[in-house]
């Protein structure tokens, strides 16, 4: 196990995997209980029709291709959202299945310089210094936006009418949070691939959400959850040979999942009984 | 003094227009019912008085008391809230954010107010819950004990009551007059026109015909608010004539 030190590529997933899995926690919990998980979802299609074309045109780096398209994405699906004239979810799910039927054919017709399995469920091996600075600096951002607007951050996820109302600036929340998720959906694909990566999104949330009743509360451990899953997906893969690590990260998450909502039963059992 | 001057205002989405020539005011002290139909554009009228979307024409002034900072808002309560991890007390303080912009903590001065708001409302019992555990009334004045956190002057309501009891919803409207009789200034959006006349001072009627203001007495004499009102109008004048009238046409 004290190899895994030895291989330089494992010290670059564990990294990026951290540092993806602590933005992806902290921008879940807020995408999550604004309902826009979706956001997640189909951004990360738009990413792999985004890899697709940027292979196709033979770009040396093609992050610098999927990283703006993405984020333009992120600020479209954002508005949709909030156009109560078009349902939402199935606007996105129409980009998002458009985007990925795109990358898709032009990785078939283009065949041979792309790799449709990898950029489906992803690879430790892809990952690069852009990556690590990336990712480094996205932390960065997203940790001290919530240390510095944790309130700000709690009253417009609750509720964004209010907020407006006495005078914050909703929009610009709103905007930030979506390119910010953009850009650890483009960072985070490498590893978790295209179909994979929004649960690193969406599980932690729902798992701390299982057990925590406070908003801190609920940051933090999914925080703690998600760094978890990363950990332990990216050790178990490096052990098992052969087995992608998204999908171990995201069966981490299910089972963390799983006991979280045991524990969420026992509770409920244990106080029942108590005020019998 | 008037707090809210409004001048045959135009208001709407898109350029396109949902409602207009909305004219009234608001004096300190005022308790301003707002009805009329669905979709006759009142939470319209609430948005643009929040600055939240841009008139389409006519005027809407604030007197310099009333900055952006000191408004109160009670929303109508979105499904999201339903799961949403937060205690009581973390709801209410989140009230004073419109005076800040970094940091973690609260002041002595604006916990001390929030205890006090907390006890006007009638949650300081329950102020370490879940909220999403709390029923429909409860919530409603935690949202209500926000608000008078945002504020020391004026509080908009838009339909407070709509998913509540009867039980609850009569309590909630005595809640808010006995605020009002401490001086607090309340604009209040409602579906329920007999409760509103019982409890507003003036009364805002909007409707694709004619929109009308005045007085909750004069509103009652008007041809609009008698066609509204199934009750009779308990005044001396109208023992006679007016509302006699009314119900034998109803
Ligand atoms: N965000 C919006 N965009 C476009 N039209 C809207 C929007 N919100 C409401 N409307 C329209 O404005 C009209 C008035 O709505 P509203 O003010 O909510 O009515 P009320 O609150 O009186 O029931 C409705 O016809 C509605 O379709
Ligand atoms: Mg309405």
């Amino acid at each position: 196990m004290l190899n895994v030190f030895n291989y330089s590529f494992m010290v670059n997933a564990l990294i990026v995997g951290v540092l993806i899995a602590v933005c992806c926690a902290l921008l879940g919990v807020v995408l999550v209980l604004k309902r826009f998980s979706m956001i997640g979802d189909g951004l990360s299609h738009v990413g792999f029709g985004a890899l697709s074309v940027a292979a196709v045109l033979n770009f040396s780096a093609p992050l610098y291709f999927s990283l703006p398209v993405v984020m333009a994405a992120a600020f479209f699906l954002l508005r949709i959202t909030q156009n109560s004239k078009i349902n939402a979810d199935a606007a996105i799910a129409v980009i998002s299945s458009s985007a990925l039927a795109l990358g898709v054919f032009l990785a078939s017709v283009n065949g041979t310089n792309i790799n449709l399995q990898q950029y489906m469920f992803g690879s430790i091996l892809s990952i690069s210094e852009t990556d690590i600075a990336v990712s480094i600096a996205l932390s960065v951002v997203v940790i001290s936006l919530y240390v510095l607007f944790y309130n700000k951050i709690f009253t417009i996820t609750f509720d964004e009418t209010f907020s407006g109302a006495t005078g914050i600036r909703t929009r610009l929340y709103n905007t930030a949070i979506s390119l910010l998720t953009a850009v650890t959906i483009v960072i985070g694909m490498r590893m978790l691939g295209t179909l994979l990566i929004s649960a690193m999104i969406i599980f932690p949330a729902l798992t701390s959400m299982r057990l925590c009743k406070r908003f801190f509360t609920v940051v933090v451990t999914s925080v703690c959850v998600s760094v978890c899953c990363v950990t332990a997906g990216l050790l178990t893969s490096f052990t098992c040979e052969g087995i992608p690590v998204s999908s171990t990260i995201v069966l981490c998450n299910l089972l963390l999942f799983a006991v979280f909502s045991l524990l969420s039963v026992g509770k409920k059992l244990i106080n029942k009984k108590k005020s019998n | 003094m008037s707090l809210i001057n409004v001048e045959n205002l135009k208001l709407g989405y898109d350029g396109k227009c949902v409602v207009e020539g909305i004219t009234f005011t608001v004096n300190e002290g005022d308790y301003l019912c707002i009805v009329g139909e669905n979709g006759s554009g009142k939470t319209t009228l609430i948005k643009g008085l929040l600055g939240l979307i841009g008139k389409l024409g006519g005027t809407l002034e604030y007197a310099d008391v009333l900055s952006k900072n000191h408004i109160g808002y009670l929303s109508q309560r979105s499904e999201h809230m339903a799961d949403f991890p937060a205690s009581v007390r973390e709801i209410v303080m989140s009230g004073f954010l419109n005076n800040r912009s970094f940091g973690f903590r609260y002041s002595a001065f604006e916990k001390q107010t929030a205890e006090k708001v907390m006890a006007q409302v009638g949650i300081s019992s329950i102020q370490k819950k879940n909220f999403s555990s709390l029923s429909g009334g409860q919530q409603q004045r935690v949202l209500l004990a926000r608000a008078l956190c945002a504020t020391k002057k004026l509080i908009l309501l838009d339909e407070p009551t709509s998913a509540l009891d009867p039980i609850a919803t009569s309590e909630f409207y005595s809640l808010v007059k006995s605020l009002n009789k401490n001086g607090i200034t309340v604009i209040m959006v409602s579906h329920d026109v007999t409760a509103a006349v019982r409890n507003a001072s003036h009364i805002l009627c909007l409707s694709q015909a004619e929109n009308f203001y005045g007085t909750t007495h004069e509103f009652m004499h008007s041809e609009t608010g008698r066609r509204m009102l199934v009750s009779d109008c308990p005044c001396d004048d109208c023992q006679h004539l007016s509302c006699k009238e009314v119900r034998f046409n109803a």
